[in-house]
Parts: C-alpha cells; structure tokens; sequence
C-alpha cells in the first residue's frame, strides 16, 4: 500500500501501482489528459513504467470549458 | 466574389475558414456548447485546462463533444496569475496532444482579470524559445503590443475590455494603432457584449474576434453563436468594402437635374 496525493486529494493505491494502473482505476486510460508526477511531465510511454511510491504527488489535467 | 474568396485568415501558418473564434466556457451543458460552436461557424475554440475530477468516474468531459477534425482547440492559461503558472500549464497541454498553437493569458488583478504585460511579456519569450506558437491576450497598448510581436508573439489579442464585462470596445483608439503597427493578426479578446461590437471591431480592421461570455451569457445562447457569425462576415465585408467619407453636411441622394 501506498498513499499519494491525487489532484490535491490524499488516495490509497497498491503496492507496484503503475501511472497507467491509476488511470485505469479512474477510467481515464483511454481519455485525452496530462500527467505531472512530483512537479514533472510525464510523456504518455512512460506511464506503464512509471511506478508510483508513499508520498508521490500526481496531478491528471484535462481540458474543461475556458474562454 | 473572387477577392473575397481569397480573404484567408491564417494564425501561426494554420487556415481558418472562420474569423471568430469561440470559448467553451458558461454554457449550461456539453450538448449546448457544442451546438452553439456548429452555429457560430467557428472552427477555433477556446478550452482551459484544469484538475480531473477523480470523485466522479462516468461525468462527461469536454472533449468527447468536440470533433477534433473539425475543431482546433485553443489551450488558453486562463486563471493564470504568473509566468511559471502559465507555462506549467501549457506544457501540460501541450502534452495532452501535441498543441503547439496556444492563448497565453497571465492575468494581473482579480477584480479586472486585466493582463499583466511584464510576466505576459517574459512567458511568450520562454513559450516561443520552446516551439510555441502564442497567441497572446494583452493590454490595448500599442507600444505592450510591439514588444509582443518582437517577441515572437503568432497573435496579439488586446482587451476590448474587461473579460466578461461585456462592455464592448472602450478604446478605438488604440485598436485601430495596434492593428496598423502589427504584422501578425490582430484579434479582439474579451469585453465584446453584442454582435454589432464585434461588427465594429472587424470595420476597424481587426484580423479576428474571441468571444465568450456574450453567446453562453445570452439568454439564447445558440441564436447568439449564429448572430455572431454573421456580424463577424458582415463587419469583415464592410472593411473590406471600405467606408465612405464622413461630411458634416448633407449630400442629397437623388439628382437635381430634371427637378420638375
């Protein structure tokens, strides 16, 4: 077990959590967003090998209505 | 016909068949921004990028009402109150697919959502070393407006006024200077309340406008998005028809000649 931070929210995940395994858990695997690990952009092959620890800090962006 | 055929309007090297470009922000729903996008004929939209809720997992995104061979979005950094702000979010969505065209908003006051010119100035510089191309909201200082496109800027999108004011345009003045100094396009960002402002603007002779607030504002936003597509034609037609000569005086319409 590990607990992160999510979009500014306290989350607990499995242990070996993969960035492509949180996606999943959130249905946002197959949607159109951005992923900051630790203050650091992930590029989207990177999501299967990028495992997530205690205390990580994750934000998921996605495009809303803006002017 | 011909002429007015060839009247292409072209952002950082990308064609746009419309000259104004809509935001996606206000609206009641999805399906209503989407319809009210098809009726202003727009073929640029505005989007912002911001935290997925991650509490509910079936809630419809935006994304999945746009047509993305149909529709460019226009990741802006509304919100924004620093360069380091805006360039981290930018980053961000230009890692959601690959946009290179942006709108760079760094705003100054919460009271105004006024730009600030200096942390405006400093994140295009960095935006354009990084292969961006930036449009950029900005004062309507004609002399803010030069450093901008001497930075690099693809667009320079001086305030009509206030965002959401829907004030209209407060200074022709300096419109008008701008749009004779710049090189790149000139488009009208924020402030614009009715179709005939954005009429007015395109008289002046800007290149385009960047509406919001007036069509998701209107009490029937979908009749507005089609008001505005057509006050945006009809105010490019009139500028490039050219007006006639103002006269203090009267200039009678029917001949003198053969007055009975």
């Amino acid at each position: 077990m590990a607990k992160i931070q999510l979009n500014g929210k306290k989350v607990t995940i499995k242990s070996n959590y993969s960035i492509l395994d949180l996606l999943k858990k959130y249905k946002f695997a197959d949607k159109k967003i951005a992923i900051e690990h630790n203050g650091v952009i992930v590029p989207k092959s990177n999501y299967r090998k990028k495992f997530l620890k205690n205390k990580d800090q994750v934000e998921i962006v996605h495009f809303i209505g803006g002017g | 016909m011909d002429k007015l055929k060839k009247d292409n309007f072209k952002v950082a090297n990308k064609f746009l068949k419309s000259r104004l470009i809509v935001g996606t922000g206000k609206y009641k729903s999805f399906t209503e921004t989407a319809k009210a996008i098809q009726a202003s004929g727009a073929d640029m939209v505005t989007v912002a990028v911001r935290r997925v809720n991650i509490l509910d997992k079936k809630k419809p995104i935006l994304t999945d009402y746009l047509n993305p061979k149909k529709i460019t979005l226009l990741p802006n950094t509304a919100g924004c109150f620093s360069a380091k702000e805006a360039l981290r979010t930018l980053r961000l969505a230009r890692e959601m697919g690959g946009w290179k065209l942006v709108k760079l908003e760094v705003l100054g006051d919460k009271k105004t959502l006024y730009p600030n010119m200096v942390e405006t100035l400093k994140s295009t510089e960095v935006l354009v070393k990084e292969g961006f191309k930036v449009m950029v909201y900005c004062s309507d200082d004609p002399l803010l407006a030069k450093q901008l496109e001497e930075c690099g800027a693809s667009a320079i999108m001086p305030l009509a006024s206030p965002i959401g004011s829907g004030l209209g345009i407060q200074n022709k003045v300096n419109i008008s200077l701008i749009i004779k100094q710049s090189k790149v396009p000139v488009i009208i960002d924020a402030g614009i309340g009715t179709a005939s402002d954005a009429t007015i603007a395109m008289e002046l002779g800007c290149d385009g406008v960047l509406i919001n607030s007036a069509i998701a504002n209107a009490k029937k936003p979908i009749l507005m998005a089609k008001s505005f597509r057509d006050a945006v034609i009809s105010g490019r037609n009139s500028y490039l028809a050219g007006r006639m000569k103002k006269s203090s005086f009267a200039s009678a319409s029917s001949p003198l000649e053969g007055l009975i």
